[in-house]
């Protein structure tokens, strides 16, 4: 079974250039037409179950706006 | 304590090494570069930092980055080469940290030659890089005052954070004179305030720039130079006198130009004509105040420059036209010889003045009908 | 690295960072490049004893993002600066951060004297190809045929020249003790890019000499894309005429393990 995870993502960083969407493994991460952020960017946000937390989000988030957690089972990795 | 025979580049090296300079950076040129060579032996020895740059540009600004350090440090270079490092000192001034820059200065423009001249008096004194700030300016007139002007230099710099330049020619870079040298003092490297040199552990990150990108807080910033430029005309106007209790007529000159015209003066007054001589040793802040007061008791000013009349025009905005103005030049790399300034001196002394005339197209006149 | 992760935490903000967002546009690398710069300095612990120099262009502004002392050089004159302030300070860590107008056009001397000279610093050098802070100009980096606001017909290479690579022609310097190019354009690439910034300050701590780390990069306001569409441009276009690798590995810098 994948391991479980998700994400928090900052209003005050993300400015919805989706390179976290598009670099999503899972493919579940879009941009979430329903909010704006205060600087008026649609935040990224995760719409469905899937998220392992394996950080890629992270790794392509050029405004370090992304956290990442997982449920702990056993040792995992950290992002690179 | 003995006298020593000096050459005056290497003595402006010497001198630095005993204020405390942690770190020169400099890039070869004639008249200067004894000053660079002389270094590149004496700070290695010392553990200090010596370093042959790639260009002007290179070397103001690692004179920039050490500067953002704290440390005490220098650069010295000649006319085409003080013009390259215009944009650093601009970025120096502009960031209000501390820096020495020597220039001793040659016949201009463009390559120009390599003989003395003071034709950057303006390019130092009334700035030179961009924008609106204000370069402490020294001018010395032997090896012994370039000694002591390098050893202040560093303190005003620290003092008002600010660029310190002094301006001199290729005849006292290169001549050699007796000389005294100051006690070496020991490097103290303080902890200024604003110094980036690591947090460790102690304190909040610093950034030293130079840019504000609202204009209210460049304007801030620009009224906080002059303000602190207001301090420095307050304080720190130097200059020498000679002869003035009686005198009815003065000579104005700076430099070699007023060691030359002290010579001429001296050969005046032994024809008992009352002439005297005023230097001044801080070209900037200009000594306004003295000449305002001279103005009152004297009939006429004679300004000997080796340029086209550059500090002229400082001494006239102290004159306000109360008094004729005369003006004699050497260009070019060409120094005057006391005999013409002597004969410029009798001129002055026997002639009728007028208040009308424009004193560099008198001037100018003279040469060309010559 | 292997680790727990208490709290479940897998990836956050790095303490290297401040709070300040950064003025980057949306999905410019030049913030994946911030990123990796300030989780590199704060895995080594050498944030307190680190001075980072800006650049005039896009990172005009980096003095803001970095936890670190910072000082802001004029145009293309960052190596020169860094020099005075390692020099007078060898045992702190002296970094510059340029772009390709700044390090390959009006900063070429700096460049290539303080890499001559073996400086002791790190230079994180952005490959994008062109002139982003002042709107989209023709760069020394600029593809063939390019089109920006000052070659609007596309990079003429008979009128305007070839691109620099700078990776390769700093590598021929013996002062030089790391110089690698590497991209952002994916994850798996921006784990080496990190990987290679590493080395590259513990080059400089190892007294190794030079380094300097080429990162390809994207514009997307500039170039007229979408931030995705810009990564696709770098792997497609930019890749092949700025090829990845190790162009100068000392054998110093090989010894480097992390």
């Amino acid at each position: 079974m994948p391991a479980k995870g998700w994400i928090e993502v900052s209003d005050l960083y993300c400015k919805g250039c989706e390179l976290c969407i598009s670099a999503c493994p899972q493919e579940v991460m879009e941009l979430d037409m329903s909010r704006l952020t205060p600087k008026g960017y649609h935040p990224a946000h995760i719409f469905t179950d899937g998220c392992t937390g394996c950080a890629i989000c992270a790794i392509v988030c050029p405004d370090a706006a992304i956290t990442v957690y997982r449920e702990v089972t056993k040792a995992v990795p950290t992002a690179a | 304590m003995t006298r020593e025979l000096w050459k005056g580049n290497e003595a402006i090296a010497e001198a630095a090494v005993r204020a405390g300079l942690e770190a020169y950076f400099g890039y070869p040129i004639t008249p200067q570069t004894e000053v660079l060579e002389y270094l590149s032996r004496r700070m290695p020895e010392l553990g200090r930092t010596f370093l042959q740059a790639e260009s002007e540009l290179g070397a103001i600004n690692m004179v920039y980055g050490a500067a953002c350090a704290g440390v005490r440090v220098m650069s010295t270079s000649s006319s085409p080469g003080v013009s390259l490092m215009m944009e650093g000192l601009s970025y120096i001034a502009g960031t209000e940290i501390p820096a020495v820059l020597v220039n001793v200065m040659r016949g201009g423009p463009g390559l120009g030659n390599i003989a003395p001249s003071q034709a950057d008096y303006s390019h130092a004194v009334h700035g030179g890089g961009h924008g609106d700030y204000f370069p402490i300016v020294l001018a010395p007139a032997s090896v012994q005052e370039a000694i002591d002007l390098t050893v202040l230099s560093f303190d005003l710099a620290e003092k008002y954070r600010s660029i310190c330049m002094i301006i001199l020619d290729g005849s006292i870079g290169q001549m050699m004179e007796p000389i005294q040298m100051p006690e070496m003092k020991p490097i103290q490297r303080k902890d200024w305030e604003w110094a980036t040199n690591g947090k460790m552990g102690k304190r909040e990150r610093r950034i030293l720039t130079s840019i504000y990108l609202d204009p209210y807080a460049e304007e801030v910033t620009n009224l906080r130079l002059l303000e602190r430029w207001k301090h420095i005309q307050q304080d720190e106007v130097r200059y020498k006198e000679y002869f003035l209790d009686d005198a009815e007529f003065v000579v104005i000159g700076f430099g070699t130009a007023g060691r030359v015209a002290l010579s001429a003066v001296r050969a005046a007054r032994a024809q008992g004509i009352k002439v005297g001589l005023l230097r001044p040793v801080t070209v900037s802040p200009f000594p306004h105040k003295v000449i305002d007061e001279l103005v009152q008791r004297v009939q006429g000013l004679l300004v000997v420059e080796m340029n086209t009349g550059q500090m002229l025009e400082d001494v006239r905005l102290s004159v306000k036209g109360r008094v004729p103005v005369e003006f004699y030049g050497r260009l070019g790399g060409v120094v005057p010889f006391p005999d013409e300034v002597l004969s410029e001196i009798q001129r002055v002394a026997s002639s009728r003045l007028s208040l009308e005339v424009n004193p560099r197209e008198e001037w100018f006149e003279r040469m060309m009908a010559h | 690295m292997v680790t727990t992760a208490p709290n479940n935490l897998v990836y956050e903000r790095p303490e290297g960072f401040t709070d300040t967002p950064t003025h980057y546009c949306p999905g410019c690398t030049h913030g994946v490049a911030h990123r990796l710069v300030a989780e590199v300095l704060e895995e080594m612990g050498v944030l307190d004893k680190t001075i980072g120099v800006a650049p005039v262009g896009c990172a005009v502004f980096a003095y803001n993002y970095f936890e670190t002392d910072f000082v802001e050089a004029p145009h293309g004159r960052a190596p020169a600066m860094a020099t005075g302030i390692k020099r007078v300070m060898p045992e702190r860590v002296v970094f510059t951060y340029q772009g390709d107008g700044d390090l390959a056009s009006i900063g070429m001397g700096e460049i290539v004297h303080a890499a001559a000279r073996g400086e002791n610093i790190t230079v994180i050098f952005i490959n994008n190809a062109n002139y982003g802070m002042t709107g989209g100009q023709m760069a020394p980096t600029t593809l063939p045929g390019m089109k920006t606001t000052s070659s609007p017909n596309g990079r003429d290479v008979e009128t305007q020249g070839y691109p620099i690579r700078v990776s390769e022609m700093l590598s021929t310097l013996d002062g030089a003790g790391y110089v690698v190019r590497r991209s952002l354009h994916d994850p798996k690439n921006i784990r080496l890019a990190k990987k290679a910034i590493r080395i590259a300050f513990e080059t400089q701590i190892r007294g190794l000499g030079f380094s300097l780390v080429e990162l390809l990069s994207t514009c997307p306001v500039n170039w007229n894309m979408k931030p995705v569409d810009a990564l696709k441009f770098v792997e497609e276009k930019m890749v092949p005429y700025f090829p990845l690798g190790d162009y100068k590995l000392s054998a110093g810098a090989a010894q480097i393990k992390i």
